[in-house]
C-alpha cells in the first residue's frame, strides 16, 4: 500500500501501484462476516427460545394428554390434574374486554389528535399518550388495585362481585393498550391522502362526516394493525393482571367474577412448582406462544386479503 | 339524523375520548403522587435494606446495574445487525427476510415467555441460579429488536451522498461506516437506547424468575437481586407496606417520566437537525 | 506521451440492460476532456467506470479494458481504494460531510494514513488554496461545512478530492446544481487545475464544454459517437448525429 504521499509515477517504479496491501481487504471481509454473524443472532435466538419452550412443554402436554390439558376445566396441581381451559378462557375474556374498552376510546382519541385538535392542545396530549405508554405494568397494577378494584367492588356488590374481576381487568388492560392503539391509529389516519378529504368536502359533506366516513375507513388497515398489536399486548400482560384479576383457577361464571389468565398461571406458581407441575406451566407458555402466533397469522392473512383486493 | 347533528355528535365523542385518555393519566399520576409523596422519607432511600424501612435504594442500584449490563450486551448485537442489514445485505435476499421475520417474532413475544426462557436457559441449564447476569442476558434479548429497528432507521436516514463521497475518496466500506455513517446516525440510535432503558426499568415478568427477588445489593452479578419494579411488586403483594408502595410508585413514575422527557428532547433535536 | 486513460472495447451491462456499447476512447493527461450527450446516453456511466464507483451498483458488469497509465483497473488484484485515491471524484450535488470544514478536507488524507497534525494542516491549506477558497474559509475551518453556500460547498468538495493528491479528477455535472456566478468560479478553477491534473467532466451544458474543455466526446444511447478536439467537434462534426445534437435538434 502506498504510504508515500507523492503523486505516483509508475513508469519509474515498475510495480503495479494499484495493487492493495491485502490487509485492508482482509479487514473488510472479516468485518462483513462479523456483522453478518451478529445479524443472524435473531434467527439463532428464535430457534433457541422455541427449542427450550417446546422441548420442555410439549412432552408435558403429551404426558397429561392433549385433550385433558387443553379442555380440562380443573387445575389442581396437588392432585396432578392440569386442565388449562379456565386460564385460556380467562385470557380470552380479559383480552376481548380490553379491546372493548380500549379500541373505541383509542380510535376516537386518535381521530381527535389527527384531525380535530389544535397544535397547542396536541403538544399537551401527545406527551401524555407517550407517558401512558411508558408507565410500568406494576404501577398500572398497583393503581388498579388501590383505585379500580375498590370502586368496582362497591358497584358490583349487588351482583355478588368482589372487585377483582374480569371487568376490572378489562378496564385496566383497556387503559394499558390505549397508547398502542392511539399511535397506530393516528399514524394510519395521518397517512391517508388529503385528496380523499377534499373530494368528500367538495361533495358537500361536513368536516366531521368526511373524516368518519372517508378518512377513517381508508385508514382501516393501519388501525387494524394497531388493534392486533394491542391484542398481543393484552394477552401477554402479566403483572398488572395478577394484581387485580383474582387469579382463581376455575371457569369464570360472569364478568364480575375473578379469573386467572395463562400468563398469571405461569407467574404465580413457577416459584415453587416441581416436576410435572413445572412442565405443565411451561406448557401453558407454549400454548400462549402458539395463541400469539395464530393471531399474527390470522392478521397477516386478513391484511393480505384486503391488500390483494386492490 | 341529519348531517349537522351527526357532526356535532362525532366531534363531541372524539373530545370525550381524548379527555378520558388524558384524564385517566392525570388521575393516575396525581393520585399516586398525593398518596406517595408524604412517604418519601430518607429511610426509604437507605443503603441497607431491612423490613422496617423497605428501602428501595438497593433495588435502584440493581436496576442501574441490570440496565447497563443489558445495554452492553444488546447494543453491539443490535447495532451490528442493523449495519449488516443496511450496509451489506442485498435487496430482497432470503436471509434478510428471515432476519426480519425472526426480529418481528422476537418483538412480539410477551415478557413472561422471555422470563420462562431465561429461567430454563440461565437459571436451570447453565446453573446460574437466580442472578443479575441471567436477568441482564434475558433482557438484552428482549430489547434487541428495539435497538435493531431504531438503528436501522437511523442508518437508512443517512443520505447515500455521504457514503458515495467517502467511497469516492478511496475510504473503503468499513471506514465509511465508522467515520461517516454511524456518527450521523448516533442521535437516532441514542433515542432507541433511551426507549430501551424505559422498557428495562419497567420490566418485571422477565426478571422474577431470572434475576430473582432478593432484597439488598448482591455481591456479584452471579447473585440474585431485585430491580425497582420487582421491589414494587413484592411490596404490593406482601400487602403490609401500602404507604411505602405508594412512595415507591412515585419514584418509579419519576424515573419513567425523566426517561420519556429525555427521549422527547432527543427527538426534537433530531427533527431540528433534519 | 502515454495517454492517462485508454478505454478499450468497453461494454457495460446493468443486469440485462446494455448501457455502454464498444467504447474506445483515449484520455490525454493534463487536459480537460468533456463528455456530452442527452440524458441517459451513458456519459455518467462511463465516468463512474473510471474510478469503479459503478461497482456499487448491483448487477453491474464491465467487459473490456480500462487502462490507467497502462494498467487495467478492472484486473483482479487491483485495490479499488488505491484506485480512488488516484482518481478522485466530484459529484453533481455537493456532498460535504456533516463535520467541520477542516475535517472534511482532512478526511481523505487521514484515511490514507496521514496522522501528523502539521502535515494535515499543510494539506488542508494547500487544497483550499488550490480551489481558491482558502481566504474565504481560513477563519472558520472549525465550523460545520453544512453552513456554506452551494457554490462554496462544491468548491470544498473539490478541495476535499484534491487533498488526497489524485492524478485525475472526475467531475459529474459539477455545476448543474449551482448558480451562474458559482458556476463560472468553478469553471475558472477547473481551467487552473488542468496544469497539475487530468480532468474528465460530464456536462449537460454544451457551452460549458466549449468554454473549458480541450477534447470533447459525444455519447448517444450508450455509444461513443464521436470524440475530437473541442473546436473541431463543435465547428466541423464528422457525424450527423453530433451535428443534430449540437445544433439543438434534440437533447
Amino acid at each position: 500500500m502506498i504510504t508515500s504521499y507523492e503523486r505516483t509515477n509508475i513508469r519509474v517504479s515498475g510495480e503495479n501501484p494499484l495493487r492493495g496491501s491485502g490487509a485492508a481487504a482482509v479487514r473488510e471481509s472479516i468485518a462483513k462476516y462479523v456483522f453478518m454473524l451478529l445479524a443472524s443472532m435473531s434467527i439463532f435466538l428464535v430457534i433457541l427460545i422455541c427449542y427450550f419452550l417446546f422441548s420442555n412443554g410439549i412432552p408435558a402436554i403429551l404426558k397429561i394428554g392433549v385433550k385433558q390439558f387443553l379442555t380440562g376445566t380443573v387445575w389442581k396441581p396437588k392432585n396432578e390434574i392440569f386442565g388449562i381451559l379456565p386460564m385460556i378462557v380467562g385470557s380470552v375474556y380479559v383480552t376481548i374486554g380490553s379491546i372493548l374498552v380500549g379500541v373505541p376510546i383509542g380510535i376516537l382519541t386518535a381521530v381527535y389528535l389527527s384531525k380535530f385538535c389544535s397544535k397547542r392542545i396536541y403538544r399537551i396530549i401527545n406527551p401524555a399518550v407517550e407517558l401512558l405508554a411508558g408507565i410500568p405494568s406494576v404501577v398500572y397494577g398497583f393503581f388498579g388495585l388501590v383505585v379500580i378494584v375498590p370502586i368496582i367492588a362497591v358497584l358490583t356488590r349487588p351482583f355478588g362481585g368482589k372487585g377483582k374481576s374480569i371487568l376490572t381487568a378489562s378496564i385496566l388492560l383497556g387503559i394499558m393498550i390505549l397508547p398502542t392503539i392511539i399511535s397506530c391509529a393516528k399514524a394510519a389516519i395521518d397517512a391517508v391522502p388529503e385528496s380523499y378529504y377534499e373530494g368528500s368536502l367538495a361533495l358537500g359533506a361536513t368536516h366531521e362526516r368526511s373524516i368518519f366516513h372517508v378518512m377513517v375507513p381508508a385508514a382501516r388497515s393501519g388501525i387494524f394493525a394497531g388493534i392486533v398489536l394491542g391484542v398481543g399486548r393484552a394477552i401477554g400482560e402479566t403483572m398488572a393482571v395478577i394484581m387485580i384479576a383474582g387469579n382463581q383457577p376455575r371457569m369464570p361464571k360472569g364478568i364480575f367474577q375473578g379469573t386467572r389468565t395463562m400468563t398469571a398461571n405461569i407467574v404465580l406458581e413457577m416459584g415453587y412448582a416441581v416436576g410435572l407441575h413445572r412442565e405443565a406451566l411451561i406448557a401453558t407458555g407454549v400454548v400462549l406462544f402458539i395463541f400469539l402466533l395464530c393471531i399474527n397469522l390470522i392478521f397477516s392473512f386478513i391484511k393480505h386479503r384486503s391488500e390483494s383486493k386492490y | 339524523m341529519n348531517q349537522k347533528t351527526e357532526s356535532i355528535l362525532l366531534r363531541a365523542l372524539t373530545l370525550l375520548a381524548a379527555a378520558l385518555t388524558v384524564g385517566t393519566l392525570l388521575f393516575l399520576i396525581i393520585y399516586i403522587l398525593i398518596r406517595g409523596i408524604p412517604y418519601l422519607k430518607p429511610s426509604l432511600f437507605a443503603w441497607e435494606y431491612n423490613t422496617d424501612n423497605v428501602s428501595l435504594m438497593p433495588a435502584m442500584i440493581n436496576t442501574i446495574v441490570m440496565t447497563v449490563l443489558s445495554l452492553l450486551i444488546a447494543i453491539p448485537m443490535g447495532v451490528g445487525s442493523a449495519i449488516y442489514l443496511v450496509e451489506y445485505a442485498k435487496r430482497g435476499s432470503k436471509f434478510v427476510e428471515l432476519i426480519r421475520l425472526t426480529t418481528e417474532t422476537l418483538s412480539g413475544i410477551p415478557s413472561i415467555i422471555y422470563g420462562l426462557f431465561g429461567y430454563l436457559l440461565f437459571v436451570i441449564q447453565l446453573h446460574f441460579g437466580y442472578s443479575i447476569l441471567g436477568g441482564a442476558l434475558t433482557i438484552s434479548i428482549m430489547i434487541l429488536p428495539l435497538i435493531m429497528r431504531q438503528t436501522e432507521e437511523s442508518l437508512k436516514a443517512v443520505p447515500d451522498l455521504f457514503r458515495e463521497g467517502s467511497l469516492g475518496l478511496g475510504a473503503g466500506k468499513l471506514r465509511t461506516i465508522f467515520s461517516i455513517v454511524l456518527p450521523s446516525a448516533v442521535p437516532g440510535i441514542l433515542a432507541g437506547i433511551i426507549l430501551a432503558i424505559g422498557r428495562i426499568v419497567g420490566e418485571t415478568a422477565a426478571l422474577i424468575y431470572t434475576a430473582g427477588t432478593v432484597a439488598g445489593i448482591p455481591n456479584s452479578i452471579m447473585s440474585s437481586g431485585r430491580t425497582l419494579a420487582i421491589h414494587m411488586y413484592v411490596l404490593t403483594n406482601e400487602g403490609l407496606y401500602t404507604n411505602q408502595s405508594y412512595a415507591t410508585a412515585v419514584v418509579l413514575l419519576l424515573v419513567v417520566t425523566m426517561i420519556n422527557a429525555l427521549s422527547s428532547m432527543l427527538a426534537k433535536k433530531l427533527a431540528s437537525k433534519a | 506521451m502515454m495517454d492517462k486513460f485508454e478505454i478499450k472495447d468497453v461494454n457495460l451491462h446493468y443486469g440485462a440492460f446494455h448501457a455502454l456499447h464498444d467504447i474506445n476512447l483515449n484520455i490525454a493527461p493534463n487536459e480537460i476532456t468533456a463528455f456530452i450527450g442527452p440524458s441517459g446516453c451513458g456519459k455518467s456511466t462511463l465516468l463512474k467506470s473510471l474510478n469503479r464507483m459503478n461497482d456499487l451498483v448491483e448487477g453491474c458488469r464491465v467487459d473490456g479494458q480500462i487502462l490507467l497509465d497502462g494498467q487495467d483497473i478492472y484486473q483482479k488484484d487491483v485495490d479499488v481504494n488505491t484506485l480512488r485515491k488516484r482518481v478522485g471524484m466530484v459529484f453533481q450535488k455537493p456532498n460535504p460531510f456533516p463535520m467541520s470544514i477542516y475535517d472534511n478536507v482532512a478526511y481523505g488524507p487521514r484515511t490514507h494514513g496521514i496522522r501528523n497534525k502539521k502535515e494535515l494542516d499543510e494539506i488542508v491549506e494547500t487544497s483550499l488554496r488550490e480551489t481558491a477558497i482558502w481566504d474565504e474559509l481560513k477563519d472558520r475551518l472549525g465550523k460545520s461545512a453544512l453552513g456554506l453556500s452551494g457554490g462554496q460547498q462544491q468548491r470544498l468538495c473539490i478541495a476535499r478530492a484534491l487533498a488526497v493528491k489524485p492524478d485525475v479528477l472526475l467531475m459529474d455535472e459539477p455545476t448543474s446544481a449551482l448558480d451562474p456566478i458559482s458556476t463560472s468560479k468553478i469553471e475558472d478553477l477547473t481551467l487552473q487545475l488542468k496544469k497539475d491534473f487530468t480532468i474528465v467532466i460530464v456536462t449537460h451544458n454544451m457551452q460549458q464544454a466549449t468554454r473549458i474543455s480541450d477534447k470533447t466526446a459525444f455519447f448517444l444511447l450508450g455509444e461513443l459517437v464521436e470524440a475530437d478536439k473541442t473546436e473541431k467537434l463543435f465547428s466541423m462534426p464528422k457525424d450527423k448525429r453530433t451535428e443534430d445534437y449540437i445544433t439543438g435538434r434534440f437533447g
